[in-house]
């Protein structure tokens, strides 16, 4: 029943749940690391809503994108730390 | 930290300096700074709190500026009080040697670009001519096609709200009063009163209140030009200079007119700073849309790239202009006793050091490293005057 | 830059919006309902994702008004930020994957929501440390949490949702710490029965048949391990204990998102025992201080699906001068209303909280500030100036309420834009 879509992470094709959120999908796939710190610490979502910033990474090409706001698509290219 | 330390209330007998300073932006806080080292007993005041007025709202371009010999000389050497001081500067001033480009886009501006660029060599300025691929190698996200620029390599930025406080912390060490949050209300006959009753005397009162200057001193030329600001989230080396278009001074300089112009300044946080506008006559400082969409395309015309970038905050500033553009420097034409370190529009965080020795040296009768006359208030003391 | 035309302008599609845009687009209104996510239903409907299941009774709620809406004749822009607005020439800008949209409107419905509150303590940035909403979001997105040690903590209601919600989907909630002591817990226990959340009086039960622990008096004062989340030390103020877990969820109440709405000038009033809030003042009819723009929902006050519901129709019907209608419709808003803020006093933060701020604990997370650094500042531009806290891209929405609870500073004026947005959005000119 559960249909996918592939993502490419960081150059590996992976595949998560059609339809999930990027940031939900990241976590269930175990990263933990969306995107470093200022001072370098390994931070991932928080509020899950689009406010903290927590999630950002790059999202074909556009930095900064907010996994928590944005649909997996098929070939959808997402850089983390 | 920084605190009270000579406390009058309204009835004590006031509180006795050599010199009292109102406003503690760049400017004030430099000049006593420097009337510290030279041995005065300063108080300084604030109404609000070091380095929060247009000293936060500016970019913190330290940079060498020709549009005059006077403004040339003032920015020249106040650059080089601020290279010297870099050993001593704590990391949170984040100052950056990035070196000015000033982008020319058309053969016109080439020329402009090639006089500047003799005009500073003659005066030991170093800058370079840069062609057109020369300039695209060093930033490479500008639009193609611009005719060349004008590298001043020895320009910089800092953060002037950690400067301006690190140099009050230096006057206050070495003995100096501040009083935060304390308006100096008014101000004459030897005398200050502060908002809350208190009265320091002093022989010497400085106006350093930058756009409230003339609230305190009646008649001095000042006015407010309200400029905006765009900040960028963290962009590493996305640009590496201060970029500047060459049509910059026109929109500086001219003392009427509202303008934009393109001004980038690279944070050391990798943000970047997007500016700049000027516009006379508005006091109040909401965020103006027609004005920032002017900038901002202003700005992508020169770098499309930029429009991809996020952009974090937007704010507004008011810089204290003068008629010929050069800052009030030394003491009031007609009133005993009031001195005058004021009007230094969008330069007033590199001249804040060439200020503060310049006043010091005035105050206390010494020659200056720089003629002065420039700067005194009584070179405009048809409008003084009226005071 | 696409210029639309509308008369009702709705912005938040959750409960309030939702309804708001109903009862406007029933009333024979050309309605635009937007919302910065990618599906309407706000946070208590958000769509449930990547084949997961939902409580059959909120699914129902959600299918009547989602129907509805569908029904209504109100087209809906989802994935639109709002982050520009303009009271008087009656226009909110957006940016969307298709560029700027300039939506002009005849009268304009705020129902933007509310974030949860976070208090910082030591290891609350730590990769595992979630806000009790945004775990669940996270969860209702696909996120799989099957067989995780989850520990819910912080304050209000909101958590017992929470927890119910986590455990519904396979997490294994570990206990929930309610930072509010029996006493005050008594007074909301009295009010409980009438609480008009269903989810909430499901999870009530949870707690009285004890299948979580429910712990008043307690709250978390660090967060460890090695990286990731391994550990949590909670403490009631006398003895700290330390439990493993794999996940902190955590709220210490809600904030409105008021930002738009301050941009605009509506008038706000702000509560010590909320700090952080700016709930936008209404009048009976959900009419903000400036002529043609209402606002409904938890932007308003703090009071759940159900009161927002009632909120978002006396808006809509308002928004479209039918008075008929508002006066049907507003006795309900009234009576949850009373409901809901009976249990207003009950959640009040308590001062130990602040202790658990300690020196190194990062306060801004955007930029790294420690709370160390923010001593000896007076207000919060000049901490901001002279620390970053607070400068970075989430504009002060975390740091914000938490700096003004520990410190007592509040938060700078709104400019836009009012989230970050690409800069050639900000140029672009209709």
């Amino acid at each position: 029943m559960n249909k996918t879509v592939r993502i490419v992470l960081n150059g590996q094709e992976r595949e998560v749940a059609a339809g999930s959120m990027l940031a939900s999908a990241l976590l269930t796939l175990g990263v933990r690391g969306f995107r470093r710190s200022v001072k370098g610490e390994l931070r991932g979502p928080l509020c899950g809503m689009g406010v903290c910033q927590e999630c950002r990474v790059t999202v074909d090409g556009r930095p900064h994108s907010k996994c928590c706001m944005i649909v997996c698509r098929d070939h959808m290219k997402v850089e983390t730390e | 930290m920084l605190g009270d330390s000579a406390l009058s209330g309204s009835g004590a007998a006031p509180a006795c300096f050599d010199v009292v300073i109102a406003g503690a932006g760049i400017v004030g806080v430099a000049c006593a700074w420097q009337l510290t080292r030279a041995g005065l007993r300063v108080a300084i005041a604030d109404s609000a709190f070091v380095g929060g007025g247009a000293t936060a709202a500016g970019m913190g371009h330290i940079v060498v500026l020709d549009d005059s010999d006077a403004q040339f000389r003032l920015t020249a050497w106040s650059r080089q009080l601020w290279r010297d001081l870099r050993p001593e500067l704590p990391a949170s001033a984040e100052y950056v040697e990035c070196g000015t480009l000033w982008v020319a886009s058309g053969g016109e501006e080439m020329a402009e670009a090639s006089r500047k660029r003799e005009y500073a060599a003659s005066r030991g300025v170093a800058a370079t001519l840069l062609d057109a691929g020369e300039l695209a190698a060093l930033e490479p996200h500008l639009r193609p096609g611009l005719a060349g620029a004008l590298l001043v390599p020895h320009d910089g930025v800092v953060y002037a709200p950690a400067a301006a406080r690190w140099m009050l912390a230096q006057a206050t060490a070495h003995g100096a009063t501040y009083r935060q949050g304390q308006r100096v209300e008014s101000f004459g006959a030897g005398s200050a009163r502060l908002s809350d009753g208190t009265r320091w005397s002093a022989a010497a009162l400085v106006n350093a209140a930058g756009v409230d200057a003339p609230r305190l001193t009646p008649g001095l030329p000042v006015q407010s030009r309200k400029g905006h600001l765009a900040i960028t989230d963290r962009e590493p080396g996305f640009i590496a200079h201060q970029i500047v278009e060459l049509g910059y001074s026109k929109s500086a300089h001219s003392s009427t007119a509202d303008s934009v112009a393109f001004n980038l300044c690279p944070r050391p946080t990798g943000q970047i700073l997007v500016g700049s506008s000027r516009q006379f006559g508005v006091t109040n400082a909401v965020v103006e849309r027609p004005v920032l969409e002017a900038m901002l395309k202003r700005a992508l015309a020169y770098m499309p790239d930029l429009g991809n970038l996020s952009a974090v905050r937007c704010w507004t500033g008011f810089r204290a202009a003068t008629p010929d553009n050069l800052p009030l420097i030394g003491p009031h034409p007609s009133l005993p006793g009031v001195w005058i370190a004021a009007g230094h529009e969008g330069l007033g965080i590199t001249t804040s050091l060439g200020t503060a020795h310049l006043l010091t040296a005035l105050i206390l009768g010494n020659s200056c490293a720089i003629p002065a006359h420039p700067y005194l208030p009584a070179r405009l003391s048809t409008e003084v005057g009226r005071a | 830059m696409t210029r639309r035309d509308c008369e009702v302008l709705v912005l938040g599609a959750g409960p309030a919006g939702i309804a708001a845009a109903c009862c406007a687009g029933e009333s024979g209104r050309q309605v635009i309902l937007t919302d910065e996510n990618p599906a309407c239903g706000g946070q208590i409907w958000r769509a449930q994702r990547g084949a997961m299941h939902t409580r059959a009774d909120v699914q129902h709620a959600a299918d009547l008004w989602l129907t509805r809406l569908g029904r209504c004749g109100a087209s809906v822009l989802s994935g639109a930020t709002a982050f520009d607005a303009d009271a008087a020439l009656h226009f909110v800008r957006f940016e969307t994957d298709r560029g700027v949209e300039e939506i002009h409107y005849s009268a304009l419905i705020l129902a933007t929501g509310a974030r949860e509150r976070l208090l910082p303590f030591p290891g609350w940035t730590r990769s595992g440390v979630y806000a009790a909403g945004g775990l669940q979001a996270l969860v209702k997105g696909g996120f799989r949490i099957d067989g995780q040690r989850i520990l819910v903590a912080g304050t209000g209601p909101l958590l017992l949702a929470a927890a119910g919600m986590l455990g519904a989907h396979g997490g294994e909630v570990l206990m929930i710490l309610e930072q509010a002591g029996w006493r005050s817990l008594t007074r909301f226990g009295l009010h409980l029965a009438g609480f008009p959340d269903k989810l909430l009086q499901a999870a009530t039960l949870m707690v009285q048949a004890g299948v979580v622990p429910y712990r008043p008096g307690w709250w978390v004062c660090e967060a460890g391990g090695n990286g990731p989340l391994e550990w949590v030390a909670i403490t009631d103020g006398k003895r700290t204990v330390r439990v493993d877990c794999d996940m902190l969820a955590l709220g210490y109440g809600l904030v409105p998102n008021s930002e738009l709405a301050r941009l605009m000038g509506c008038r706000t009033t702000g509560s010590s025992a909320a700090p952080g809030a700016h709930f936008v003042d209404v009048d009976a009819r959900q009419k903000t201080s400036l002529d043609g723009v209402f606002a409904c929902g938890e932007i308003t006050g703090i009071g759940g699906a159900e009161l927002s519901l009632a909120e978002g129709s006396v808006a809509g019907y308002a928004a479209c001068g039918h008075w008929h209608e508002v006066d049907r419709v507003a006795p309900l808003r009234n009576c949850l209303a009373r409901q809901v803020h009976a249990m207003d006093s009950a959640f009040a933060l308590r001062d130990e909280l602040r202790a658990a701020v300690t020196p190194d604990t990062l306060v801004c997370r955007c930029e790294d500030v420690p709370a160390a650094e923010l001593a000896g500042f007076g207000s919060w531009r000049e901490a901001k100036l002279g620390s970053r806290c607070g400068m970075g891209p989430c504009q002060g929405r975390t740091c914000g309420p938490a700096v003004e609870f520990v410190w007592g500073w509040s938060a700078e004026s709104v400019r836009p834009p009012i989230t970050p947005v690409r800069l050639g959005s900000m140029s672009d000119q209709p």
